[in-house]
Parts: structure tokens; C-alpha cells; sequence
């Protein structure tokens, strides 16, 4: 498979919150990072975002990773991936999940996104050291 | 009371509206009116997913007007959103909203609008429709949180916009 095959990752989030994501992916995984594009919602109505989505998405398969799964970002994602095969939606996106798509994007984009959500709720746990 | 806040926000049930308003208004109600959203029901099952377990109705501009008293008189604390400045003139006609305050919470770019706040932008359509709610009794503030500073009408309009007569 050549990488205009594997799927791109969208994250769009509220402020800053995707490119800091998408920033500390790079800073991790190096290259990888870059099948990665951060779209913020700020200064954004809804067609604007839903437009800047689409640019990013491309014609190939394409993740969108949302910050929440309500509100002007989800709610976009939805728009912009309806009734489209080859895009999918991933909503309460965390740094885990981003650095696993980055690896394996070349899955077929069902197993990739129930791969890659299956990682980012395992990253979830709580932590009490030392009681 | 029962109608806490009209808001005009083309993001309409978003976390602006949920968390930052809806923490301090607990609402247990939005209503929608746009008349397309009104006849599609997959974007209402959207929308519903931003509304923290509160009721919401989609209903169109004239349904609205018909049934504003009813909402003011329920239990229920509705919060209202428009989507665009005109359908909430529409809903104003008349003096359905004498005494209200309608909150401009989110108008954004387009090729005909101007920023006037971060976000709030607006056409000369936009100022017409504003001007003519205020003229139809309301006050018009925006305002994006409600513990951000309100700015008024004329701030929106600018010094340059002619006023109607």
C-alpha cells in the first residue's frame, strides 16, 4: 500500500487543542506525525469548519478525531463524513490514540478505527502511587 | 423566566451554550426554531447529543411565534436559539419579545460580513434585522459567556451604519 493510500488523521478541537495534540505526536513519533492535520474550531461557523475539514480530509480514506463528541467540532465531523465510506469519525480523542493511528493508518479503515479506539480507552486508568 | 436565555449562535447547542450558560441558567429545555433543521431528523439526533439529557424541540419560525406564551408559562426553563439574526427578527415581529433580551452569541464569517467582535460578525442584512428587533421592543446585547462583558447594540451596528427609519 503507498501512503496516498493509508488514511490521514484529522484532529479538530476547540482553541489550540488540536495542533497541540497534533504538535506532540511529531515531537514523539517524528515523520509519522506527519499524516496528521490540526483544524481548530476558533473564529470557525459551522460550514467554515465543515469546509476546513473536507480540504483536509482529501479524496482517500480519512480519520476525524473530535474532542467532543457534542457541539460545533462533533457536530462538523458528522456533517462533513456522512454517508462517506471511506471517512470516519472518532470522538474524545487523547494523545495514545494518535500516536497509535500514526502506525498503523495502512489498515483498512474499519479495523483502523476499532484499533485505534480500542487503544485510546485502554490509555485511560487511574493512578494512586504510593498509598 | 421559564424562556432563560434567546440566544442567536449559528453553532446552536454547543459547549458555549450547555456548559458556559447552561451551568449557571440550568435549563432543562432548548428549543431550536430553524426551519430547515425542523423537517430533518438525523441533524436533530445531532444536535440532541449536545444537550446534556435536557429536552429539545425543533420547531419552525411560525410554530414558534405561535407557541412563544406557552413556553413562558411552563415549568420548564427553555433556552431558545436561532441560528442567523433574521430568523429570531422574525420571531420578534410583532412585540413577541417586548422586554426580552436577545443575546448575539455567535455570527461568523461570510463574504458580505464584517467582524465587529471576535465572534460576532455581521452584513448590513444582519444590522437591518438587528435594528428591527430592537425596534420591535427587545434589547440587544452580544455577549458570548455570560460572565464576558455585554456589548451593545450600537457597538454592533458601528458608528458608520445609517440607522433605519
Amino acid at each position: 500500500m503507498s501512503d496516498a493510500d493509508a488514511a490521514r488523521g484529522i484532529v479538530v478541537g476547540h482553541a489550540d487543542m488540536a495542533q497541540g495534540l497534533v504538535d506532540a505526536v511529531r515531537r514523539i513519533a517524528g515523520e509519522a506525525g506527519a499524516a496528521l492535520t490540526a483544524v481548530s474550531n476558533e473564529g470557525k461557523g459551522p460550514d467554515q469548519l465543515k469546509a476546513a475539514l473536507e480540504e483536509a480530509a482529501g479524496k482517500g480514506p480519512a480519520v476525524v478525531f473530535v474532542d467532543l463528541e457534542s457541539g460545533s467540532c462533533g457536530i462538523a465531523a458528522a456533517y462533513a463524513c456522512r454517508a462517506r465510506a471511506e471517512r470516519a469519525v472518532i470522538c474524545g480523542v487523547n494523545l495514545p490514540m494518535l500516536l497509535d493511528f500514526v502506525f498503523h493508518r495502512e489498515l483498512p479503515l474499519d479495523e483502523l478505527v476499532a484499533h485505534v479506539v480500542e487503544r485510546g480507552r485502554g490509555a485511560i486508568r487511574s493512578m494512586r502511587v504510593g498509598r | 423566566m421559564p424562556i432563560v436565555l434567546l440566544r442567536i449562535d449559528e453553532r446552536l447547542i454547543h459547549g458555549q451554550v450547555v456548559i458556559g450558560w447552561g451551568l449557571q441558567l440550568r435549563p432543562n429545555r432548548y428549543i431550536v426554531v430553524d426551519d430547515q433543521l425542523a423537517a430533518s431528523a438525523w441533524e436533530q439526533d445531532l444536535y440532541r447529543l449536545g444537550a446534556g439529557g435536557a429536552d429539545v424541540l425543533f420547531v419552525t419560525t411560525s410554530e414558534a411565534r405561535e407557541r412563544l406564551a406557552e413556553w413562558r408559562a411552563a415549568p420548564e426553563r427553555s433556552i431558545l436559539l436561532t441560528r442567523d439574526v433574521a430568523t429570531m427578527r422574525r420571531l420578534a415581529e410583532g412585540g413577541l419579545l417586548r422586554g426580552d433580551t436577545v443575546n448575539v452569541g455567535g455570527v461568523h464569517h461570510a463574504p458580505d460580513r464584517e467582524e465587529v467582535l471576535t465572534y460576532v460578525h455581521v452584513s448590513d442584512a444582519d444590522r437591518r434585522d438587528l435594528e428591527a428587533i430592537a425596534a420591535a421592543g427587545a434589547e440587544v446585547a452580544a455577549r458570548d459567556l455570560p460572565d464576558a462583558h455585554g456589548v451593545s447594540l450600537s457597538s454592533l451596528l458601528g458608528s458608520r451604519w445609517k440607522p433605519s427609519n
